[in-house]
């Protein structure tokens, strides 16, 4: 179990809230036992609405948090040892909701070369870094350009491009999407499918829009600290009603799918995409003219 | 002109005429943000504004409470030309309310009742008249009576919302302008800002634009659409006519709902459906009409 690029055994996390004299005045549990296990090169999504305790998970994987009971592990390394803590921030890496918040420096490239930089590495195998990385999300064109004069997504896109530049085996990207336009949104998105077929990255992706996880391999439904769900992408939006307990949607297809079949149309589950809906929907009405004769 | 002679039908109106806006003019960074927007937003139509991030939407919005005055152009509210020398910007900001992007960031008294009395008390009204127009606009927003003493940073971000939401309604707007009001929410806080801000509008004469990235919510909600882009009005209509020309939409990176993409794939595998659908609700009732009197 320990050879999974991220294991959680009964992860308990809790806030707890004190007064002005330090006496414990509320409790509240974030995480209630979450056991998750990501494999090497997975592309696992976790959904869930806020409040829900995803990012709660995602600080735990890089050891942001520490848990309150159970345990971490990333890459074999329990994130409670403190000797680890580096390694373990190298090899998890993560992008936050705000990309200015993530961007430090004047121009794209020196952005990128920080986390390197930081931890000693020789120039020359900085800027090779710095190359690869640009290069691995396309933005190889800006890289002299100041960050404040690029798109959000672009934005985004450095900020992955820096975590890239330390070569870890896990980004982990907490609602990456949530602040960018459609466009933006479809570049962040695909280019961390990239980074997974391509590079091998293992990817954990939490966000709260559904298309952007039908691409994934598993995707993980959170409600009030526990994983409440699991399965592919098909198998959980096959689940229409569940999901709209949990606070979420479904795509467009997907519900319209659903909402048919109610009404005695004979549409299968976990309709994903246009060409799916379509498929499905002449298959159903070639079989009612056959049955009409 | 066009203002004056139709001065008859345009009293209740925003009308925006031959408005340009220029950024950093004669600077490296020169900007032309809007090039000549010719608009008439109407007393009660709940309006989407929708563009992809520097289309010139904020900017247009921000011109129409007078916040940033057209580098050349007139705007008239009700026949009065608010870049006028005389005109009183100071109400026209009461009229025309603003909520900005993630309004919450601008929560700052101790209680929630406060943060939304700030407003009005600021414009000099009376205690009681305050108070009515705060109540008035808590519950217009949906805030339960429950959080009115509570601290605004307790709160949920979608509650948090409505209060910033009430702080503006407690101005008494006549067009209430909302900059993409349910970024960060998840889908069913989303939902229900979205719900709340279509009942403000039903259930009062004001007219509402909602500026937004999603094709779905504007699809839903609006009955007119104002496209932005390279700061020119791209086009004008009803969300049916808008998303017919989904290509075009493509061409300057926006999309139309699934639903339509869905309407055009079904005509191509020979279901013609009588027009397409742009919204789930629409698809459902045009599919259902179609099976029923399927086996032909």
């Amino acid at each position: 179990m320990k050879k999974n690029m991220l294991f959680t055994d009964k992860l308990v996390f809790e806030y707890i809230r004190r007064d002005e004299e330090g006496n414990v005045e509320s409790i509240t549990r974030a995480l209630d036992e979450v056991n998750l296990e990501v494999k090497r090169g997975e592309f696992v999504a976790i959904l869930g609405h806020n409040g829900s305790g995803k990012s709660t998970v995602a600080k735990h994987i890089n050891a942001l948090l520490s848990p309150t009971e159970g345990a971490v592990f990333v890459n074999g390394m329990d994130t409670k040892d403190e000797e680890h803590l580096w390694d373990i921030r190298r090899s998890a890496g993560m992008v936050f909701q705000n990309p200015d918040n993530q961007i430090i420096a004047t121009v794209v490239e020196e952005d990128v070369a920080f986390g390197p930089e930081n931890i000693g590495i020789p120039t020359e195998e900085i800027w090779r870094r710095v190359e690869e990385s640009l290069a691995a999300v396309g933005m190889t064109a800006y890289r002299t350009h100041s960050p404040n004069k690029l798109s959000g997504g672009q934005k985004q896109r450095v900020a992955i491009a820096g975590i890239m530049a330390m070569r870890p085996d896990c980004i982990v990207l907490d609602e990456p999407t949530a602040m960018l336009d459609p466009v933006g949104r479809k570049e962040v998105i695909r280019t961390v499918h990239e980074l997974n077929k391509n590079e091998g990255v293992t990817i954990l992706l939490i966000t709260h829009y559904m298309d952007e996880v039908i691409d994934a391999d598993r995707v993980i439904v959170m409600d009030g600290g526990k994983v409440v769900m699991q399965g592919t992408p098909r198998a959980v939006f096959s689940q229409v009603e569940r999901l709209k307990e949990y606070r979420l949607d479904v795509p467009q297809v997907t519900e319209l799918a659903y909402e048919l079949k109610k009404k005695g149309v004979p549409m299968p589950d976990g309709i994903l995409t246009v060409e799916e809906f379509t498929a499905a929907y002449c298959t159903a009405k070639g079989k009612l003219q056959e049955s009409r004769g | 002109m066009e203002a004056q002679t139709k001065a008859g039908d345009l009293r209740e109106c925003m009308v925006l005429d031959h408005v340009n806006y220029v950024y950093g003019a004669g600077t490296a960074y020169e900007k032309h943000a809007l090039q000549d927007i010719n608009l008439v937003l109407r007393k009660g139509e709940f309006i989407g504004l929708i563009g992809h991030t520097g289309s010139g939407k904020s900017t247009l919005v921000q011109h129409l409470n007078g916040l940033i005055t057209p580098t050349s152009g007139h705007i008239y509210y009700r026949g009065n030309d608010i870049g006028a020398a005389d005109y009183n910007r100071k109400e026209l900001r009461g009229k025309v309310g603003l909520v900005f992007q993630y309004p919450e960031h601008q929560l700052f008294e101790t209680t929630v009742v406060k943060d939304v009395a700030f407003g009005p008390k600021n414009m000099g009204l009376s205690q009681l008249e305050t108070d009515m127009r705060t109540f008035a606009a808590l519950k217009e927003a949906g805030v339960s009576e429950t959080l009115y003493d509570a601290s605004p940073f307790e709160l949920s971000g979608g509650q948090k919302r409505r209060v910033a939401i009430a702080g503006v309604l407690a101005m008494q707007p006549d067009i209430l302008i909302l900059d993409e009001p349910t970024a960060g929410l998840d889908p069913r806080g989303r939902d229900e800002i979205l719900e709340r801000i279509a009942k403000i509008h039903d259930e009062g004469d004001r007219t509402v634009i909602l500026v937004s990235h999603s094709m779905e919510d504007v699809a839903k909600y609006a009955s007119r659409l104002i496209v932005m882009n390279g700061g020119r009005v791209f086009c004008d209509g009803t969300p049916k006519e808008v998303f017919e020309a989904y290509k075009e939409l493509e061409d300057i990176g926006l999309a139309a709902p699934q639903v339509t993409y869905l309407s055009e794939a079904l005509k191509n595998a020979g279901i013609a459906l009588p027009y397409n659908a742009t919204t789930v609700e629409e698809a459902k009732e045009l599919l259902l009409a179609d099976w029923r009197g399927g086996g032909r």
